[in-house]
């Protein structure tokens, strides 16, 4: 996600695994979406594990960023708009 | 552009990980070579740092060919401008399950996971999806993966 870094963001959790980052988001975040691999967050394609949880509360988004070197960090994101398309095609809200 | 339509011949391509481990790029050069006597034309996919190591062992671009930015290949999968015939990905981490898993979801291939490094029994056991696993403990000596790629890439070549 080459413009994460354009991004007002905020890391939850940093050299997490892609288990711990789903787990942190289905038990912290007020509502999640599990979606698969390749689902568009600010335009990009997610990676990971399949079903990848993303998170949101109110206008945040909560969603994990794998980079090779660095592992998968979870990071948070303040964005309306983001939030509300996320809302919209997110196939099927589980909490 | 899709990818194996290219020269008509069938393509793989190495999705490399985090060359942190020595045997990454001696063992991507390995395949790269003997999939070429295969008739199968390698693309490798990688980070800058990984794509600069097996660039610079191989200048010649005896083994390997082009190069894709690892981004830019998970963008084009996701867009469906790119496919091949053969994934294999290079999984040392849990980073690279998460390559490998996103291949997966996005191809409906069935990928060829070559799993090395200090605790590569456990990364191949968190591995749940459909998967071949090549696995051997492998971190600065590659023997041990290429002894494995042997017993098991003209099974691969033929049946996926």
């Amino acid at each position: 996600m080459g413009c994460l870094e354009s991004l007002n963001y905020e890391v939850v959790l940093q050299g997490a695994s892609f288990k711990e980052c789903r787990d942190y988001v289905r038990t912290r975040c007020s509502e999640y979406y599990d979606v698969d691999p390749g689902f568009r967050i600010f335009e990009k394609a997610v990676i990971g594990v399949p079903p990848v949880s993303i998170g949101l509360d109110g206008d945040t988004i909560t969603f994990p960023y794998t980079k090779p070197c660095y592992g998968t960090f979870l990071v948070r994101v303040q964005e309306p708009d983001e939030a509300d398309r996320i809302r919209r095609t997110a196939p099927g809200r589980k909490k | 552009m899709i990818r194996e339509n290219v020269a008509g011949g069938k393509q793989a391509v190495l999705v490399l990980g985090c060359p942190q481990v020595p045997v990454q790029t001696s063992i991507a050069l390995y395949l790269a070579a003997h999939l070429r006597k295969k008739g199968v034309v390698p693309v490798i996919a990688g980070n800058r740092a990984a794509r600069l190591n097996a660039e610079v062992s191989d200048p010649d671009r005896h083994y390997t060919g082009t190069f894709i930015d690892l981004d830019r290949f998970i963008e084009d999968l996701a867009d469906g401008k790119s496919r091949f015939n053969y994934y294999f990905t290079f999984i040392h981490n849990d980073a690279g399950i998460s390559y490998a898993a996103t291949v997966h979801s996005l191809t409906g291939a069935t990928v060829v996971g070559l799993i090395y490094g200090e605790h590569f029994q456990e990364v191949a056991d968190a591995i749940d999806f459909p998967c071949e696993k090549i696995a051997a403990h492998a971190v600065h000596n590659p023997m041990p993966l290429k002894k494995k790629i042997d017993e098991v890439l003209p099974w691969v070549v033929s049946n996926l």
